[in-house]
């Protein structure tokens, strides 16, 4: 017992022990100073075999509720939408999933050739020159695109909405107190950006300027103006923070002039893992390449002409520049862009439209039935894609409480990030609501008091 | 492994379709979003069917090398078994299907896994507590840093320098500087570890904070570890230990009785989960009671029998992530924790260093070693006497493909010329350590009776080597259809 995965037999290291000399596995360790040397053992549970430890897993799992059970409408940053068979089959290859940061090229083009599939994948959704391997996830994304404002600016000023994911903006605060980044919120109107206040908010020192879209309220915002306005004078950057199924109907960051998009790749066909891990992306335009942070793939040839991926770009890394790396992100997500890489590909041209239409008027009879019940109403005015906001005459946490009982888990209480919005409810609607499930919570939600 | 492929792209027909999406069941309305927020155009996405979408990615998959494919000692990166059970158990629906922000009292199970694994983690590392939201071991020394920042300012201290040595991870130094530091780099000595004359002489009122990983990045126990704890300490820095070479220490020592203040542990390298082709990986990071108040929120409570969040923490440094970590890969390390215990935690280290100094042993008298003496998990040679044959370590690494080996660690730690860093790991068996002594005996042995053979290695994989000098100076960084 303990010894799982460990091949040797006491024969096995009682031979290696006698060519180095030794005669017992303490031996090894005689250069560790006795007074830090641990003189106990360490205080874990017992080893399990794998039939007991797979009973315990199961038993600590049935303790949370799935959502292979209930009915979600949650979203907030992170959605339930159907993860198709062949993704997870896929990934399960375990040369794709055991394998290290593709270093060694000749034996890693499949996970290089992925990656540069990815990168493509996302130039194509958001209309942008470059993107790279993968970040972390969207909040990461979103911080590293800022940075990169403010390093190819030389100023120390970002400017981000207010309807930016409450989680995205901590995130970004959190790196930018010790780099001396001065964050500046700029208010919403109507569930999006307030134009005029960012108008008179952007200055010579704005590095940059953060907009999110569909934003946290699930509302458009207006990307053309904004961009007027972010680029009117200076070089000023504009990041867009974006989902990429939306892009299937939206319009994409490139075409609106953004110069950074980023966003949360988790609903590209990776599983909802209680918020991780998803992955973040991040595509730019042309000129911003060589300050990308993490990993890009190029593509390149062997000496008889054959096609191949490398690592490139390098020279931005931190394993080459060190302290004066772009970014200090060494490993990215590249489980979870393959994930992504292999549900855009399986959506396809056609697909990735007709999901986003799905969403779009799904999300859109819920939000009329709801706002049909007496004292609910929508919240804002402003068009939505698959989520938006509900003002609901009770307070949420009692009404998401009540549906649990339904088997319903119900949306995202504003009234912490957004006191303004005490009774503001989001909710988010993937394809894999039916009208069933929607009459359903509308039924239920009527019959409450 | 297969021939050179086609691009997902280069498979798109017109029309052709994968994906099995339901007619919508509500009425369609027209108009919902005006004309200015939509797109003309759906997006150039590759249209396939199924079977070639599985084909094309089982082809790709075939083209990679993994730790089931062969051995793998890349140095540094703890390149060990992944156990299949721990991976069944992260994608059971209750731990996979669930939302970040369900209701607190519906995800009690995944509560209980992070707060266990956090115990479990702080035992391990003899730390008070753990954050497991740090993404990656990189974003572990972030997160690090800036608790030490947020410690020193809260004690009215402005402290600017981060003292690293020469041998340290590249992340170290960039970790440094994207936590607002200046970083210090401290040199080795002749025995490879720190050298203390010189870290007396950069210490001062200004130091945050030394970096460390312990063995170090050569392999090699820093004996003094315990003065090199003293002289930070005495001058009011803090100790960071970066967790990357934690395979060599379980249940043997730990960084807090060694005199670390902050940690991070890699649960990619140490605790078994699957690098993933580079990613998702988990980097926690530990502290000492006095640095807790800084640790980011939400932290998980266990308050009587209830699990909770709690994010009314006015000292943290923030969040670093959105949510709490990469959740799933924490499953897995907790899973493996459990089937291990104690017990076979110690045994993993004992075993991984008897691995590396069973294969450093057989291989001394091949390959110069420029710092000799036990090593722990890994060691380094350096391939410079080959050099009058006019052979580098790439040469050599390049070679190894030809065996079905992934190779080694090469050119890192930067201290020692043409590098070959070597990483066995405990999950390997003494055959697979004494094929692998073979071929790299032989190898040494073409490297100077026959260079050519290395100089243009490799021979059996699908592709040779690539021009990276082509790649970075004329970027191709996407497919472009060809008018």
């Amino acid at each position: 017992m303990g010894q799982n995965y460990i091949p040797h037999t006491k024969k096995d290291q009682e031979e290696m022990l006698q060519t180095l000399g030794m005669n017992s596995l303490e031996e090894l360790f005689i250069d560790i100073p006795d007074p830090v040397k641990l003189k106990r053992d360490l205080k874990l549970p017992l080893p399990l075999t794998e039939m007991d430890l797979k009973k315990k897993i199961q038993e600590i799992s049935k303790r949370n509720v799935s959502l292979d059970d209930y009915t979600c409408f949650l979203g907030a940053g992170v959605y339930d939408h159907h993860v198709p068979s062949v993704v997870n089959h896929l990934l399960s290859r375990s040369e794709f999933y055991t394998a290290y940061t593709p270093y060694q090229a000749e034996i890693s083009q499949g996970t290089l050739q992925a990656i540069f599939e990815f990168q493509t994948l996302i130039c194509q959704l958001t209309e942008l020159d470059v993107a790279n391997a993968s970040m972390y996830d969207g909040a990461t994304a979103m911080t590293e695109a800022a940075l990169m404002a403010v390093d190819t600016n030389k100023k120390k000023e970002i400017l981000v909405s207010a309807a930016v994911h409450p989680e995205y903006r901590e995130v970004l605060r959190t790196y930018s107190k010790a780099l001396g980044i001065r964050v500046t919120e700029v208010s919403w109107q109507d569930g999006v950006t307030d134009l005029e206040e960012l108008e008179k908010k952007v200055s010579p020192e704005t590095a940059g300027v953060i907009i999110q879209s569909p934003n946290f309220f699930g509302c458009l915002e207006d990307l053309a103006a904004i961009e007027k306005i972010t680029h009117q004078e200076g070089k000023r950057l504009l990041i867009a923070c974006v989902n990429p199924l939306s892009l299937g109907i939206l319009s994409s960051p490139g075409s609106l002039g953004v110069d950074i998009a980023v966003g949360e790749g988790q609903c590209l066909g990776n599983n909802l893992n209680f918020g991780g891990p998803g992955v973040g992306f991040l595509a730019c335009t042309e000129s911003l390449k060589r300050r990308l942070p993490g990993r890009v793939v190029g593509q390149t040839v062997d000496k008889e002409g054959r096609r191949g991926f490398v690592l490139t770009l390098q020279s931005r890394e931190q394993h080459i520049r060190r302290a004066k790396a772009t970014s200090n992100i060494c490993s990215n997500q590249a489980l979870n862009a393959l994930a992504a890489t292999i549900y855009l590909s399986y959506l396809g041209k056609e697909g990735i439209r007709k999901l986003a239409e799905l969403c779009l008027q799904k999300a859109h009879y819920l939000a009329k039935e709801i706002s049909k019940l007496p004292g609910y109403s929508l919240a804002f005015n402003s068009p939505f894609w698959q989520e938006f906001v509900v003002i609901c005459p009770n307070e949420i946490e009692k009404v998401n409480q009540d549906l649990l009982q339904e088997k319903i888990v119900g949306g995202y209480s504003l009234a912490h990030s957004y006191p303004e919005l005490g009774k503001g409810w989001l909710l988010a609607v993937t394809e894999k609501r039916s009208k069933k499930e929607m009459d359903n919570l509308v039924k239920v939600l009527g019959g409450l008091r | 492994m297969k021939k050179e492929g086609k691009l997902i792209f280069e498979l798109s027909r017109n029309g052709r379709v994968a994906y099995q999406l339901p007619e919508a069941d509500v009425p369609v309305q027209d108009n919902l979003i005006p004309q200015k927020f939509l797109r003309s155009e759906a997006p150039e996405l590759p249209e396939i069917s199924e079977i070639d979408l599985v084909r094309h990615f089982t082809g790709l998959s075939q083209k990679n090398h993994g730790v089931d494919s062969g051995f793998y000692p890349l140095g540094s990166c703890t390149m060990k078994y992944n156990p299949k059970v721990n991976e069944d158990l992260a994608v059971l629906p209750g731990l996979a299907d669930i939302h970040p922000y369900q209701p607190e009292e519906t995800v009690q199970g995944a509560l209980q896994i992070l707060k266990e694994t956090e115990d479990f983690l702080a035992e391990i590392g003899g730390m008070d507590r753990v954050t497991l939201q740090p993404a990656a071991g990189a974003h572990g020394e972030l997160t690090g840093l800036l608790i030490i920042r947020a410690y020193h300012e809260n004690r009215g201290e402005k402290r600017t320098k981060v003292i690293v040595p020469d041998s340290a991870h590249g992340t170290n130094p960039a970790s440094a500087a994207i936590a607002g530091f200046q970083v210090v780099e401290v040199k080795s000595n002749s025995k490879g570890c720190v050298d203390l004359v010189h870290l007396k002489e950069v210490v001062n009122e200004e130091t945050a904070a030394l970096m460390l990983t312990n063995p170090n990045t050569l392999g090699i126990f820093e004996e003094n570890i315990s003065a090199i704890a003293e002289i930070v300490h005495q001058a009011g820095g803090l100790l960071y230990y970066d967790g990357a070479n934690s395979n060599a220490i379980m249940g043997i020592t730990r960084p807090g009785d060694m005199g670390f203040d902050v940690m991070h542990f890699n649960l990619h390298k140490t605790f078994s989960t699957p690098h993933g082709g580079g990613g998702p990986g988990a980097g926690p990071v530990g502290v000492k009671k006095d640095l807790a108040p800084f640790l980011p929120y939400p932290t998980v409570e266990r308050r009587a029998d209830k699990y909770c969040l709690d994010y009314d923490r006015p000292q943290s440094i923030g969040k670093v992530k959105s949510f709490y970590g990469n959740f799933s890969v924490v499953v897995k390390a907790y899973s493996y924790i459990l089937s291990l215990g104690g017990e076979g935690l110690k045994a993993v280290s004992q075993n991984a260093v008897l691995n590396a100094n069973y294969l450093m042993m057989a291989l001394k008298d091949d390959y110069l070693l420029p710092h000799p003496g036990v090593c722990k998990h890994e060691f380094v040679f350096s391939g410079k006497s080959f050099k009058e044959y006019g052979v580098k370590t790439t040469d050599i690494a390049k070679r190894l493909l030809d065996f079905g080996y992934h190779p080694p660690t090469i050119y890192f730690p930067l201290i020692v010329e043409e590098a070959l860093m070597i990483e066995p790991t405990e999950t390997e068996s003494k055959e697979t350590l004494d094929e692998f002594i073979e071929v790299m005996k032989k190898i040494a042995g073409e490297a100077k009776e026959n260079p050519e053979i290395l100089q243009s290695a490799p021979y059996n994989t699908i592709i040779n080597r690539l021009d990276d000098v082509l790649a970075a100076r004329k970027p191709v960084l996407r497919y472009k259809k060809e008018n």
